[in-house]
């Protein structure tokens, strides 16, 4: 028997459920948990929603909807709203590559068989779309990486990485916010903080979003590290959005 | 204004609450008690709502004492109270005096206990709750847990009126099966992996904290790999990483992760696993879906109807009598004997 129409949906246990539009990263999928994400609003028993990569996760209150009738409520929004939604914030963020702030940068290279300068370039170069906001508050999971210096993640992930950390793992690129485990290569580190409490916003970035990164000078990450501390953006926004 | 100083806790005391609610898309986990049930009892003994925030305690205990005035508090959750070195019995408000120790002992079955005071804690909201998010550095107090030394503001409500309250003392069944609704991803699993997961009594590993409980016992195989594209994880959610043992996600779990999740715990079970020390069995039973919410509705319906079913203590204490109709009469010899 073929499998429904459109994408599955899939229970999380008694109070949470997810949309799934496909498994790949594939901007037109993000697109598609993005417009959905706009369109449950206000729906009866939401709590709150968390767009990933392809799919929608939805948190419920099971006392006020049931699955079975959250599941036809959310089909009957696919059905009728257009998946259109122009393209979000454009932002130039400042990397540090190499040296102390990207301990992985030279062995990324020879891993291709390129100088750590072309790898920086090749990093630079295109404009990254914000797929979701996950794992650890503010933690910008990027795609649109140059397929060219893709690399699987290490075997023996780091307990710690510094904050402000910008990797690769596999096709995925990263911008972290805090101090985290993680198995991903460290190409450098970023002075700006995506997560600030206290700070206004407290969340620099979401999904939807798009990236560019401008190489720094190592010494000048150190001064703009200290704006960052005192609550500065020290990211750019070259655009509110796309028209 | 009067405040708790804190003379002493264990290192994993800290504020809860019922959670923190829309910043799951921005990467910021629910948190909240891991007991919600016996947050809610705590609260409901000191006339408070159900999720307000309260001092859970992990396995260790504390000692407390009140600056000035007096506060009347309520501990729920296997651990004990006393007050000035006298046992108080389970399950009932007591109203201290400045000065008085107050004391919750370490448990001694289960894990989580929690200290709710009337009025609540006069603690600012961070992202809409107290909870405490530990690696975020957001909520409990200025980011962190409770330490010797701190003093923990009451919110000034009326001087504490009417009769102790009392509930009967939770259950917190050992080898109680916990129940799962299989999914979202037990297509990356065959008939004989899941078999496997609903058919082990596993154990709860030592790597288990806020965050996941690591669990001990056979492998599950993965039937098409083991990565995914992230997507969204769920406090219950039980991951299966590369080496096949699952891990169930706790209230303070990462928002998004990359590992198949063969079940997802119900929500009114997770506060079983959450008590689960190392060491101690943990076995899965699957429910429908239907079947599941039926449970939730059901345990929504018991917190809501915990004010009603709170009985007024004469007195202020029970008696001797009213102890050992409460099935404490152990508590009751201890109380009159005094410490020992």
């Amino acid at each position: 028997m073929a499998p429904p129409p459109g994408p599955r949906i899939l229970a999380c246990g008694d109070a949470a459920l997810a949309v799934e539009f496909g498994e790949t990263i594939d901007p037109a999928l993000n697109a598609q948990v993005l417009a959905l994400d706009g369109a449950l609003a206000g729906c009866p028993g939401l709590i709150e929603t968390v767009p990933t990569y392809r799919s929608l996760l939805v948190h419920y209150d099971p006392v006020e909807i049931g699955f079975a009738e959250l599941s036809g409520r959310i089909r009957s929004l696919l059905g009728a709203a257009a998946p259109h939604r122009s393209p979000g914030r454009l932002w130039r963020i400042p990397v540090a590559y190499g040296g102390p702030h990207g301990i992985d940068l030279d062995e990324t290279a020879q891993a291709h068989g390129i100088g750590p300068d072309e790898l920086i370039a090749r990093h630079a170069a295109p404009t990254y779309r914000v797929y979701m906001i996950g794992f650890l508050p503010g933690f910008a999971y990027l795609g649109g990486l140059d397929p060219s210096i893709a690399l699987p993640r290490r075997t023996v992930p780091r307990l710690k990485t510094p904050p402000g950390t910008i990797s690769i793992g596999g096709v995925q690129a990263l911008v972290a916010s805090i101090e985290a485990p993680s198995g991903w290569h460290l190409l450098g580190r970023t002075p700006v903080r995506t997560f600030m409490p206290g700070r206004d916003p407290v969340f620099l970035l979401g999904p939807g979003d798009r990236v560019r990164f401008d190489p720094i000078p190592a010494d000048a990450f150190e001064a703009l590290e200290a704006q960052a501390a005192g609550g500065a953006i020290v990211a750019e926004l070259l655009e509110v959005s796309a028209t | 204004m009067t405040a708790f100083t804190v003379e002493s806790c264990g290192p994993m005391t800290s504020l809860q609450d019922a959670g923190r609610f829309g910043q799951q898309r921005f990467g910021v986990s629910r948190s909240g008690a891991m007991d919600r049930l016996a947050l809610a009892q705590a609260n409901t003994l000191v006339g408070n709502p159900a999720g307000a925030g309260a001092i859970e305690f992990a396995l260790l205990g504390g000692t407390f004492r009140l600056a000035a005035g007096a506060a009347r508090v309520a501990l729920a959750g296997p651990a004990r109270l006393s007050r000035g070195g006298t046992l108080l019995p389970h399950g009932t408000s007591v109203t201290v005096e400045a000065g008085e120790p107050v004391t919750v002992s370490a448990a001694p079955a289960g894990i989580f206990s929690y200290l709710a005071a009337a009025g609540g804690f006069a603690v600012a909201p961070d992202l809409g709750s107290v909870s405490l998010q530990g690696r975020a550095g957001i909520g409990g107090l200025r980011g962190r847990g409770l330490q010797a030394g701190d003093g923990l503001p009451l919110a000034s409500g009326p001087a504490p009126v009417g009769p102790e309250l009392s509930l009967p003392t939770l259950s917190l069944d050992p080898l109680a099966p916990i129940r799962v609704v299989l999914g979202p991803q037990d297509d990356f699993f065959d008939a004989d992996a899941i078999a496997v997961f609903l058919r082990t009594a596993y154990t709860v590993s030592p790597e288990a904290d806020r965050m996941g409980y690591r669990l001990a016992g056979p492998p599950i195989p993965h039937l098409r790999g083991f990565n995914i594209v992230s997507d969204g994880i769920v406090p219950g959610s039980v991951q299966v990483p590369g080496a096949g043992i699952p891990i169930v996600m706790m209230a303070d779990c990462q928002t998004t992760g990359g590992y198949p999740k063969i079940a997802t715990v119900i929500s009114p079970d997770l506060r079983l696993v959450a008590n689960r020390r190392a060491g101690e069995a943990v076995r899965f039973v699957a429910v429908t879906v239907v079947e599941a919410q039926a449970a939730a509705r059901e345990r929504a319906a018991a917190i809501a109807a915990l004010p009603s079913s709170a009985t007024p203590v004469r007195g202020g204490l029970p008696g001797v009598e009213e102890l050992l109709a409460l099935n404490l009469a152990g508590a009751a010899v201890n109380a009159l004997a005094g410490p020992c």
